[in-house]
């Protein structure tokens, strides 16, 4: 299947991803696109899931589960976070990230 | 042995009647109080008398046995130190029975008239009952903390009877004084409970006076800044007894507890709860004269120092009754030196039993006197006695009575006052040259300021008075008589045999080599206040005058008030207390305040950090993970 | 049903209740039922007690019932009670039966108000009735936070920074508290085996000395703040100004004894070691304790101020007792504890009944009100020769406990000590009768108080309910003091096997 392919490859790959997914929250400011950046956050863990549970435990599917645990949970959280931005559109009529900072101190 | 637990009511009476009268006197007519009291007084008198005409009187092969008719145990301290509730009756105690029964139904009759129509009857009467239990609890004590626990409560009574009239602001001033100065002298005594019960395990009168007991075996070494404990604890609860006592400097309070209605007066302040020391001291007496002579000597020159300043201080005083109250100070002197220069056992118990028998007359013929000068008081609604003269016309009964109690205060012959009085002379000449010269030039002293006082109120011209003074009703008059008749024959009491020392009665005979001196001095006194006073004249004033500066002083008792103001006042109040609030406030608190002020503004200050910008905080959690995980790595390598 | 369980469940069920009433007349009435029924109930916790001790029960805790509540950390809810615990049971449950009724008036949030002062007692309850640490503190915890509420929302004055202080100041203790038991459970089981917080199963073992010396001082800090040890009692004074009557009582006569408890029952008891060596040092500050509070209560004005300087005075004489360490002392302290919470709730009861006829707590504008108010005044005296140590009262007996236990000892330190703390009778006495003198006597001072009303029923029934326990224990303290030795012994037992000399 995957033969030949070292488990490095993997890893750098969802490394990669990952600081994509951490500079992309961190520097961009609309809130739809750093929720965009969450995702690819959180897909390299899930790259990362499958790849160690193929490469250390295959005959076992504890990974697998983990990553479609990940998947669902993210989907959950991608439409609470959209609800989220709704209203805060709603309130502050743009979806700035810096506008909303209300709930300092 | 067990014939005596009738006893057990002389003492329950007085209970019921203030719980009675003080629950529920409110809702009856003031009268039927005074009725009640009078006669739940009057059956614990006849018992008492009772009381005492068997324990006296009744078959005894040798010497008088201590019997306990009655004991419970209240509160356990320790397997041995246990408080223990009972009626111990030994000669002391019935005697004091007797006493404090017939004053005390003398003044519970007497009030009847004195206190009629006065707002609050029913409250005086509860706390009369209140006292007499309390005093009667007082004596008949089988151990020394249920004689504190009365101790007390009689302390407590005293205040409420000498604040009776509560809106009137010196009244207030006394009561409080007396109970804050007794209390300051109790907590000597308490000390001194502790001490002794720690020395000797013991609350028990019986063990501790028992004589050559073993208890105090360990007491010779112990010693606290270089006295012995012993001392230490007999000097403490000698305290205690100054204090009830108002020795010399505990006195302050007495002359100033005049402020009570007079019948109280009479009853705690002359005849009864000032003595609580002197029989406390008699109680003690075998500990105190084995264990702690240092102590036996300080009570002698505490008493013979008393008698005399208290002595000089009512020469000057014109309030009548504050006269009669230096006067009972100087006779309480007179008591505490005769048990300061008494030996035990026999002859040598002589000042014992003279200082008994003292306290005896001494509460008849003050009480006497007290309820004289009430009687006269009630005349003429003054305490002043220039305002009073010429009474003897308007209140017959009264002058005679009181003539008979200044004779007897006095020492003439044959009345009861010369024997007790000699009898202390005759102690103190074996014992203690020096006290026996004070006493015997105090003597002279009590001779004429009674004396003056006596010209002035009944003699000398009539005063302009607002009504006429009349004889005051019957429910006073008798017990004015009762108290003369007693005055007067009680000197024939055979105490050398009934109250002694060691419970065996000795043989003494008049001693006239001190007998006629004292008598001659005595009328010396008399014969100078008739010279001065008996018809009015301006020697008085310019002798008092040439005096001076010396006379100002006496007349305001040497400023001990003054002195104990300053300290209260001034030092406790203001440089004690008054920083101590303050240091509570401005450094305690605000130390505790400020940790808080502290967190607050420390808070304060870093708050900046959290700026709300959701990517900073993203950064920063990003940035320490990745540092925490380098420095991880870089330590596992 | 366990009578323990029942205890605390009394009340909860009153709070139920109380939560479905209409108006302050059912919340007041349901709460009046409820804790009326406590106090049978306690009653006849006390009898049971008695008889079953009597029939020859020797175990050192009674009704006991255990269940497991966190297994992984070997938590229960262990009951059971000694002759100690019973009778700060019977304490409290006089003080809240009280406390009902010196509120019967209020009618601010009514139904809040009542339900938030039984919730703290249910807390009380479940302290006192605890044998595991971890509930005792859970207990203990619960009982802080509606305090917060009463005074915050129910008292006078600075009643929200007071409301702070006081919580603030005790959460702290209870963080040391805190401490002291997870010291305590983690040293629980020196030889291996598993931990507890079991109190009895921990008294049986011996903690090392090492963590006894570390965690003593946490635990027993901790309890003395609320105990008001010096310098640690300065919420008192704020607090109990700001609170408001009920709350005061409470707080004064039955939660400040939680300190108390927990300094011996926690601290000392599974600690001893430690608290041989460390005793003298709280001595010392109990007796500043006692001399100073009685000092700075002769100068303050306030009522309640004055009173909760006497608390500390007397609050510190309870300290200073258990650090004696012999069973004459402890039994004063217990006994002090009793009556001290019975006549400080007494007095602030009065004072809360004063300040409603008055409207104001300063001395100096009120005078001569014994003519006007005679019941209360006559009660406020009572109170006041209580507090001075007056035989017949409770105040005696556990003072006079305290001395002589005190003097007991052989060590001339705590003698001199002693010494200096029996002298604050005198000056107990000094600002009593001030106050007394001040207040109450001498003529009236303002026209206006001239037609006053006197007490009302609920008022004197709640006085005379405190007067008659203040005065029964005065009169008749044998049996208390009995019980309270005999639960006293193990303990003492204890303490002893490590006395150095």
């Amino acid at each position: 299947m995957i033969q030949g392919i070292p488990l490095e490859h993997f890893l750098v790959v969802s490394t990669i991803m990952f600081f994509i997914g951490v500079c992309g929250f961190i520097i961009r400011r609309n809130l739809i696109t750093m929720l965009m950046a969450i995702e690819l956050i959180l897909n390299s863990v899930n790259i990362n899931f499958v790849v160690f549970n193929r490469y250390l435990y295959p005959d076992q599917l504890q990974g697998q589960f983990f990553s479609l645990f990940i998947v669902g949970i993210a989907a959950a959280e991608a439409s609470v976070a959209i609800a989220l931005i709704i209203n805060i559109y709603r309130n502050v009529k743009n979806i700035e990230v810096e506008n909303v900072n209300e709930m300092k101190f | 042995m067990t014939g005596y637990t009738y006893t057990v009511f002389i003492i329950l009476i007085p209970l019921v009647m203030f719980l009675v009268t003080g629950l529920l006197g409110m809702k009856w007519k003031p009268i039927i109080s005074g009725l009640l009291g009078t006669i739940g007084m009057g059956t614990s008198w006849t018992l008492s008398l009772i009381t005492a005409a068997s324990y006296f009187f009744g078959h005894h092969a040798e010497g008088f046995q201590t019997i306990i008719p009655f004991e419970m145990k209240w509160l356990q301290f320790t397997d041995s130190l246990i408080i223990k509730m009972g009626i111990l009756l030994d000669p002391i105690s019935v005697m004091m029975l007797v006493v404090i029964t017939t004053i005390s139904f003398m003044v519970h009759l007497y009030s009847i008239g004195y206190m009629h129509g006065e707002v609050g009857f029913q409250r005086f009467y509860a706390f009369l009952s209140l006292f007499t239990f309390s005093m009667l609890g007082l004596v008949i004590a089988t151990n020394i903390f249920q004689m504190y626990i009365f101790w007390e409560l009689v302390g407590v009574s005293s205040f409420l009877l000498i604040g009776f009239y509560y809106q009137k602001p010196s009244a207030v001033a006394a009561s409080k004084k007396a109970f804050i100065v007794t209390r300051f002298a109790d907590l000597g005594f308490l000390i001194g409970i502790l001490i002794l019960s720690f020395i000797t395990g013991t609350f028990d009168f019986g063990k501790l006076t028992e004589p050559g007991t073993a208890i105090f075996g360990s007491a010779a070494s112990m010693s606290f800044m270089g006295i012995s404990a012993m001392t230490w604890a007999m000097t403490l609860i000698f305290i205690g007894g100054a204090g009830k006592s108002a020795m010399f400097p505990l006195h302050i309070w007495l002359p100033d507890a005049m402020e009570g209605p007079t019948p109280v007066s009479a009853l705690i302040h002359a005849a009864t709860m000032v003595v609580a020391g002197v029989f406390l001291v008699a109680r003690m007496f075998p500990v105190i004269h084995f264990q702690a002579p240092a102590a036996q000597e300080i009570i002698g020159y505490v008493g013979g120092f008393t008698s005399l300043f208290a002595a000089v201080i009512a020469i000057t005083q014109y309030d009548i009754k504050r006269v009669l109250a230096f006067s009972t100070l100087s006779q309480l002197g007179y008591m505490m030196l005769a048990l300061g220069v008494s030996g035990y056992g026999g002859e040598e118990g002589l000042g014992y039993m003279a200082s008994m028998f003292h306290l005896f007359t001494h509460a008849m013929f003050k009480a006497l006197l007290f309820l004289g000068a009430g009687s006269i008081i009630h005349a003429v609604h003054s305490n002043n006695m220039y305002d009073m003269g010429g009474l003897r016309k308007y209140l017959p009964i009264t002058h005679i009575t009181f003539l008979i109690a200044c004779l007897t205060i006095a020492g003439v012959p044959f009345l009861s006052g010369f024997f007790s009085k000699d009898e202390i002379l005759v102690a103190a000449l074996h014992h203690n040259k020096l006290l026996f010269a004070v006493e015997f030039i105090v003597a002279g002293l009590t001779a004429f300021y009674m004396f003056r006082l006596y010209f002035c109120v009944f003699w000398g011209k009539d005063r302009h008075y607002h009504h006429t003074p009349h004889e005051s009703p019957l429910t006073m008059t008798i017990p004015l008589m009762f108290l003369a008749v007693a005055s007067v024959f009680a000197g024939y009491l055979p105490f050398t045999e009934l109250v002694t020392s060691d419970k065996l009665g000795f043989e003494s005979e008049m001693n006239y080599m001190v007998a006629v001196p004292s008598v001659l001095i005595g009328l010396l006194g008399i014969g100078l206040a008739w010279i001065l006073y008996k018809k009015e004249s301006e020697v008085p004033a310019k002798l008092a005058k040439s005096w001076g500066i010396l006379y100002t002083a006496t007349y305001n008792k040497f400023y001990f008030d003054e002195i104990y103001l300053f300290v209260t006042r001034k030092i406790i109040f203001n440089y004690i207390s008054r920083p101590i609030a303050w240091f509570d406030r401005h450094i305690i608190d605000a130390f505790m305040v400020g940790i808080g002020l502290t967190t607050e503004k420390v808070s304060y200050k870093i708050k900046g950090m959290q700026s709300g910008q959701l990517q900073h905080y993203a950064f920063a959690f990003v940035a320490g993970t990745l540092a925490l995980a380098l420095s991880m790595i870089y330590l596992m390598m | 049903m366990n009578i323990l369980t029942l205890l605390v469940l009394i009340p909860v069920l009153t709070m139920v209740v109380v939560l479905f009433t209409k108006d302050y007349k059912g919340a007041r009435l349901a709460s009046a039922i409820g804790m009326g029924i406590e106090l049978i109930a306690t009653v006849y916790l006390v009898l049971a007690y008695l008889a079953a001790r009597k029939t020859g029960m020797m175990h050192e805790m009674l009704f006991t019932s255990d269940f497991m509540w966190y297994p992984s950390l070997n938590i229960h809810f262990a009951f059971g009670v000694d002759g100690i615990a019973v009778a700060m049971i019977g304490l409290t449950s006089i003080v809240i039966f009280a406390g009902i009724f010196a509120s019967w008036e209020l009618q601010f949030l009514t139904k809040e108000f009542f339900v938030s002062l039984i919730l703290l007692v249910t807390a009380v309850y479940g302290f006192f009735i605890s044998l595991d640490l971890f509930t005792m503190f859970l207990f203990y915890e619960l009982a802080l936070i509606p305090m917060y509420l009463l005074i915050g929302l129910w008292g006078t004055g600075p009643k929200e920074k007071s409301a702070m202080k006081l919580t603030l100041m005790l959460m702290a203790g209870s963080a040391l508290i805190m401490v002291g038991i997870l010291g305590l459970y983690y040293n629980s089981a020196p030889g291996g085996g598993p931990l507890t917080f079991n109190i009895i199963e921990i008294s049986k073992i011996s903690i090392p000395v090492a963590a006894q010396r570390f965690f003593f001082p946490f635990a027993f800090v901790g309890f003395g703040i609320l105990g008001a040890l010096f310098p640690f009692h300065t919420w008192s004074p704020d607090g109990h100004a700001s609170a408001p009557t009920a709350v005061s009582m409470l707080h004064a006569g039955v939660l400040m004894k939680l300190g108390g408890y927990g300094c011996f029952r926690v601290a000392m008891f599974l600690m001893p070691q430690a608290a041989q060596e460390m005793a003298w040092i709280f001595i010392i500050l109990t007796t500043i304790s006692v001399v100073y509070g009685a000092f700075s209560a002769i100068w303050q004005t306030d009522l309640k101020f004055i009173n909760a300087y006497s608390s500390v005075s007397h609050c510190g004489l309870v300290i200073f007792a258990l650090l004696m360490m012999n069973e004459t002392a402890m039994d004063g302290a217990i006994l002090q504890m009793i009556s001290h919470g019975l006549m400080t709730a007494l007095f602030f009861a009065l004072i809360g009944m004063i300040y409603g006829r008055t409207h104001t707590r300063d001395i100096r504008q009120m005078g001569g009100l014994m003519k006007v108010i005679p019941f209360l005044a006559v009660v406020y005296m009572i109170a006041g020769f209580a507090s001075l140590g007056l035989p017949g009262l409770s105040g005696f007996v556990a003072e006079m406990t305290v001395f002589v236990g005190s003097f007991q000892h052989q060590d001339m330190f705590h003698r001199v000590v002693t010494v200096i703390v029996a002298s604050s009778i005198v000056i107990t006495a000094v600002y009593i009768l001030k106050v007394v003198g001040v207040l109450l006597l001498g003529p009236l001072k303002d026209q206006h108080h001239a037609d006053l009303e006197d007490a009302k029923w609920y008022e004197k029934l709640s006085t005379v309910t405190l007067v008659l326990a203040v005065a029964a224990i005065g009169i008749a303290p044998l049996w208390l003091s009995d019980t309270i030795v005999a639960s006293l012994k193990p303990i003492v037992a204890r303490l002893a096997m490590v006395i150095p000399f």
